[in-house]
């Protein structure tokens, strides 16, 4: 699976808009996500993370700003998460199907904050673009 | 207590008393055969889903669309019996119509997104937390019969 020239225009003209606001983006994903699979909070036992914490607020902006790497080298997102991909294969070890949740609420994410752009188009794009970032992530994990 | 909390029942009932049930069901099964191409597997007969701008105008997509969401709307009036509301549907698709409840989940996902798209911050993180149990619930309570 990958993208289409259509499908990186829309992911890169989004990113403009969703940039300004990355680090809040990134919090909310996060926050969507110990709240509605709370099993997820297991790997964060070191962590504060109630809503509004300064640790989610610092981990939020972390995960925006993969993304965006992501993004600016849209056309080798392997390349770009290369050292991302090591880091959850040998230390982090998030199991795999965890991607597939904050995927899902980064896209619940943008589809709030981003009504007039999430078209269709946009939300496949979107989709599409996260289960590639999600893939990189775990392929070396064996 | 059932299977969601009194605050969690308040949340799923404030938010679907302001749903267009009609067109989210529209937009949620277009947007399932855009963004999920192989959902179309189970729907050769509807006519033209050529692409994102076909199958979001395509009446008959709506018209299910507007059929599954109403019936989801009336699941939710027996939330704390999912499975007993529709095990007649569990069968039909089972036995007749042979979906993999893997879709239902997936169409669960599309309906939160839709709803996060509709209601922008009001569809905050506990509210889409309800949701998710909701979604969840109907989707295991229409694989239930399948054998």
């Amino acid at each position: 699976m990958s993208l289409t020239k259509a499908e990186k225009a829309i992911i890169l003209s989004m990113w403009g808009k969703i940039s300004t606001q990355a680090d809040a983006i990134g919090t909310q994903a996060l926050e969507r996500l110990f709240a509605s699979y709370p099993q997820t909070k297991t790997y964060f036992p070191h962590f504060d993370l109630r809503p509004g914490s300064a640790h989610l607020r610092t981990h939020g902006a972390k995960v925006a700003a993969a993304l965006g790497d992501a993004v600016k080298s849209i056309d080798n997102i392997a390349g770009a998460l290369s050292k991302l991909s090591e880091m959850h294969a040998y230390v982090l070890r998030v199991d795999p199907v965890n991607f597939k949740l904050l995927s899902h609420c980064l896209l619940v994410t943008v589809a709030s904050h981003f009504p007039a752009d999430f078209t269709a188009d946009a939300h496949t794009a979107w989709d599409k673009f996260l289960s590639i970032v999600s893939c990189v992530l775990t392929e070396k994990y064996r | 207590m059932g299977f969601l909390s009194a605050e969690e029942k308040g949340l799923v009932n404030g938010l679907w008393g302001k749903v267009n049930v009609d067109e989210v069901g529209g937009e949620a099964l277009g947007r399932l055969l855009v963004v999920y191409p192989w959902t179309q597997r189970f729907f050769q007969s509807f006519g033209d889903l050529s692409s994102a701008d076909a199958i979001m105008s395509n009446s008959k997509v709506k018209a299910h669309g507007k059929k599954v969401l109403n019936s989801f709307s009336d699941g939710l009036k027996n939330i704390d019996d999912l499975k007993g509301a529709f095990a007649k549907l569990s069968e039909l698709h089972c036995d007749k119509l042979h979906v993999d409840p893997e879709n239902f989940r997936l169409l669960g996902n599309v309906l939160v997104c839709v709803l996060a798209h509709h209601f922008g911050h009001d569809f905050n993180p506990q509210v889409q937390a309800a949701f998710q149990k909701v979604v969840a619930g109907v989707a295991n309570a229409l694989a239930h019969k399948y054998h």
